[in-house]
């Protein structure tokens, strides 16, 4: 079967190597589709930047439960990925689908100019999210697709990379726009919207639609593309093994990935984190994974990417192992944030590339989508029993549950995900 | 390396539908980049012009006048200026029997302020480059810095206990990174005298319904102190419920009292009642104030019918001072005072102020 051919990836990397021919290094589709990411998150960033700001001192409201509507919303926002994913198949466009889920988080920029209490603003924000439920999965299909299969990790990586320069430069620029108009909440999200149609744009304009893809990418060829793409088809995928490794494997491993509120929280907790630090310990996570996300890509294209995303595992679990320690030193935080970075760029684009590599170009975003609901499901079930464990336990215990949980889950996975086994 | 790829497009496009060029692409882009551009920087400058314009007094507007202020003069009434005008946000007093004269404004900018006995905090709110940034001002008797303390995030309460030796703040922290909106408190006591500062007060030995308790979810807020300088009442927060709890800073207990539905919590003068905000309605953002009698357990119901979202402060052992959104400007609020005993009705006691602290 044609997949059979994709389940060794690496070894047709290390034979092929990455300069091959003039075809350049990353994409063009693959940049554009970063400057989409990169605008769209500035825009995003923004907003999430000043909103407890918004709330507390723009509209006087306790923004206390504003996260219960998360846990509900968590459920439906798998089922817009899937359904993103598969329709954008289906209708084999995945430009188009994408562009939705851009459009539809850009159109509720301004809504929220208009949302003056939890109620309206819970539901303009949860339209939000869909919008970003909605494209994930089309915009990773449109990259593996623009790609050949021996720099995947590489695209990846340059795409995370960009998403993350624009989480960094969104709150900065948000802060900017305050300084310069006091209470200007209503400022800071008109720029935003503006940026969000901007993104919209890009993609409109510099991402190529349907059966335009490069020839690289095993997108190209619309006729080797069977007529029908239907959930019948789709669901054919979870008989395919190596994909249902690694959904098995984000599953099992995304089971035991605290979330990245808990593990601000433990740091704060067992490090003792002076206050006014506290907001910037995402952006040290951030600046980590926006740093080592290409290197970790290009490292993953040349060894393989099983080696790559364990590692990135194996860098988590030194991160829990030293949040466990907790040394008195004042290095602490620096080494968790680090690993935790690392772990980021090591994984959230590795794992796409992988999964691009067994599927077929016409199941690319069902096959993505479910891959990634499942990781975040299963991440979301961790927050879940990390809370309750927390509470029964305590924070120490909690904590080696769920390191002793990622050991044996990434052994696990390490056996699973071992190649050579010829899967035709 | 960019403008290789810029020409990517053209190259790699199939030759079913001819595409755009990317001259007039990258023309699109540019004209529209300039009129986002363009709207986005009207969109700063109104706001900054607003923000401007807040800073002029506006006709009918209380008389503000810059003068010295002292936490020690007995009869006035301390509060944050909302007024429009160029001392909007600093903290200002004014006669308690004469609301309606002169304030005096003192050159101290608060979002949230309380004073008692010559001691003030004062909870700022700022914004760093990367990060917010936000400090809590304990001042003297002349409003003073004698120190500060970085706040975690957005300040919401502040309180000083009646012998001015106790300060506790309530800020909250949260929503810092995408798709994690996660909101909690986080609720601090500092002593003046030895300059010990409890960070968090969930690291107190909590009590529920007789048994020891902790959970994740538990939030702290809006703590009101005895008059000595160890009891004092807050609202905790777990498991979707509020209770009224009794604390013991020596002990570093938190032992609920058994009621519940019970926020912002404030003890009147004579250490009998409590004032607070009851939730109207689960999930929805509507108050109403009671006062519980802490002997009897007994709520009244306040003869404000209006949703009060404050910690009230009392005036007196009669009279309860809270802030209300000022009507048709969501950017101020005002001052008004409500019987305590249930009887009556509210009057307006200051328009354009927050935080009251009687003097």
């Amino acid at each position: 079967m044609y997949l059979a051919d994709r389940a060794a990836p690496t070894a047709a990397a290390t034979a092929r190597g990455p300069g091959r021919g003039r075809a350049p290094a990353v994409s063009s589709v693959v940049l554009a589709l970063g400057a989409v990411s990169l605008v769209t998150d500035i825009s995003s960033e923004m907003v999430t930047a000043v909103l407890p700001l918004y709330l507390v001192t723009g509209l006087g409201l306790s923004p206390l439960g504003f996260g219960t509507l998360d846990g509900v919303y968590n459920g439906v926002s798998a089922l817009v990925q899937l359904t993103g994913g598969h329709l954008a198949d289906r209708i084999r466009s995945h430009k188009l689908i994408a562009g939705l889920g851009y459009g539809l988080s850009a159109l509720c920029k301004p809504l929220l100019l208009f949302a003056k209490s939890l109620g309206p603003l819970g539901v303009v924000l949860a339209l939000e999210r869909t919008g970003k439920g909605l494209r994930t999965s089309p915009r990773d299909a449109l990259i593996s697709l623009s790609t050949p299969p021996e720099r995947r990790g590489r695209a990846f990586g340059v795409h995370r990379a960009m998403d993350t320069t624009g989480a960094v430069l969104g709150p900065m620029t948000a802060f900017l726009i305050l300084r310069a108009a006091t209470d200007g909440y209503d400022a800071v999200f008109g720029v935003s919207s503006c940026v969000a149609v901007l993104g919209v744009l890009v993609l409109v304009l510099f991402v190529p639609g349907r059966g335009r893809l490069s020839a690289d990418g095993d997108g190209t060829d619309p006729g080797a593309a069977p007529a029908r793409t239907d959930l019948r088809e789709a669901l054919r995928l979870l008989r395919v093994p190596r994909l249902r490794a690694l959904a098995g494997c984000a599953v099992l491993l995304g089971l035991t990935t605290v979330s990245d509120a808990f593990v601000y929280l433990l740091l704060q907790h067992r490090a003792g984190i002076p206050e006014e630090f506290f907001p910037l310990l995402p952006l040290g996570t951030s600046a980590v994974f926006l740093l080592l996300a290409v290197p970790a890509g290009v490292l993953a294209d040349r060894i393989g990417r099983r080696v790559v995303f364990l590692a990135g595992h194996a860098g988590l679990l030194a991160a829990y192992g030293l949040l466990l320690w907790a040394p008195g030193t004042p290095a602490l935080p620096y080494a968790v944030l680090a690993l935790h970075g690392t772990f980021y760029a090591a994984t959230d684009g590795v794992l796409p590339a992988a999964v691009a590599d067994v599927v077929p170009a016409h199941l690319r975003g069902s096959g993505l989508a479910l891959v990634g609901t499942g990781q975040a499901l299963a991440r979301f079930c961790c927050s879940l029993a990390f809370g309750a464990a927390w509470t029964a336990w305590g924070d120490g215990r909690a904590l080696f549950a769920s390191a002793a949980g990622l050991l044996v889950c990434a052994a696990l996975a390490a056996v699973v995900l071992r190649p050579g086994e010829k899967t035709a | 390396m960019s403008e290789r790829h810029a020409e990517g497009p053209a190259e790699t496009v199939a030759v079913e539908r001819v595409p755009m060029s990317t001259a007039r692409r990258l023309l699109i882009l540019g004209i529209a980049v300039l009129l986002l551009a363009g709207l986005g920087t009207g969109f700063v400058l109104h706001a900054a012009s607003r923000a401007a314009d807040r800073n002029k007094p506006r006709a009918g507007g209380p008389a503000v006048a810059a003068g010295t202020v002292s936490l020690t003069r007995t009869g006035q009434v301390a509060f944050v200026n909302a007024a429009h005008g160029p001392y909007r946000g600093r903290v200002t007093t004014v006669p308690a029997g004469a609301p309606g004269g002169t304030r005096t404004a003192s050159t101290l900018d608060c979002a949230r302020f309380y004073a008692a006995a010559g001691t003030g905090v004062c909870l700022r709110s700022g914004l760093g480059v990367l990060a917010r940034t936000g400090k809590a001002v304990i001042t003297d008797a002349a409003l003073h810095t004698r120190r500060t303390f970085p706040l975690a995030g957005v300040p919401s309460r502040a309180r000083v206990s009646p012998s001015g030796r106790l300060a506790a703040w309530t800020v909250f922290v949260g929503g810092e990174s995408y798709g994690a909106a996660f909101f909690s408190t986080r609720t601090s006591i500092l002593d003046t005298r030895t300059w010990h500062l409890l960070p968090n007060l969930e690291d107190f030995a909590i009590t529920l319904a007789g048994q020891p308790y902790h959970a994740v979810d538990t939030n702290i807020w809006g703590v009101t102190f005895a008059s000595d300088d160890d009891t004092f009442y807050a609202t905790l927060a777990t498991a979707g419920k509020t209770h009224l709890v009794k604390g013991s800073i020596t002990r570093r207990t938190l032992t609920d009292t058994g009621v519940q539905n019970v926020e912002c919590p404030s003890l009147s003068p004579d250490g009998t009642r409590v004032a607070f905000k009851k939730r109207v309605l689960a999930g929805a953002s509507l108050w109403h104030e009671y006062v519980l009698d802490l002997r009897t357990l007994r709520q009244t119901p306040l003869a404000e019918h209006r949703s009060v979202d404050d910690q009230a402060t009392w005036l007196d052992n009669d009279t309860l001072a809270y802030a209300l959104p000022t009507q048709g400007d969501t950017t101020s609020t005002d001052l008004w005072t409500v019987p305590a005993d249930g009887t009556g009705t509210p009057h307006l006691l200051l328009p354009g102020a927050s935080s009251p602290a009687p003097l």
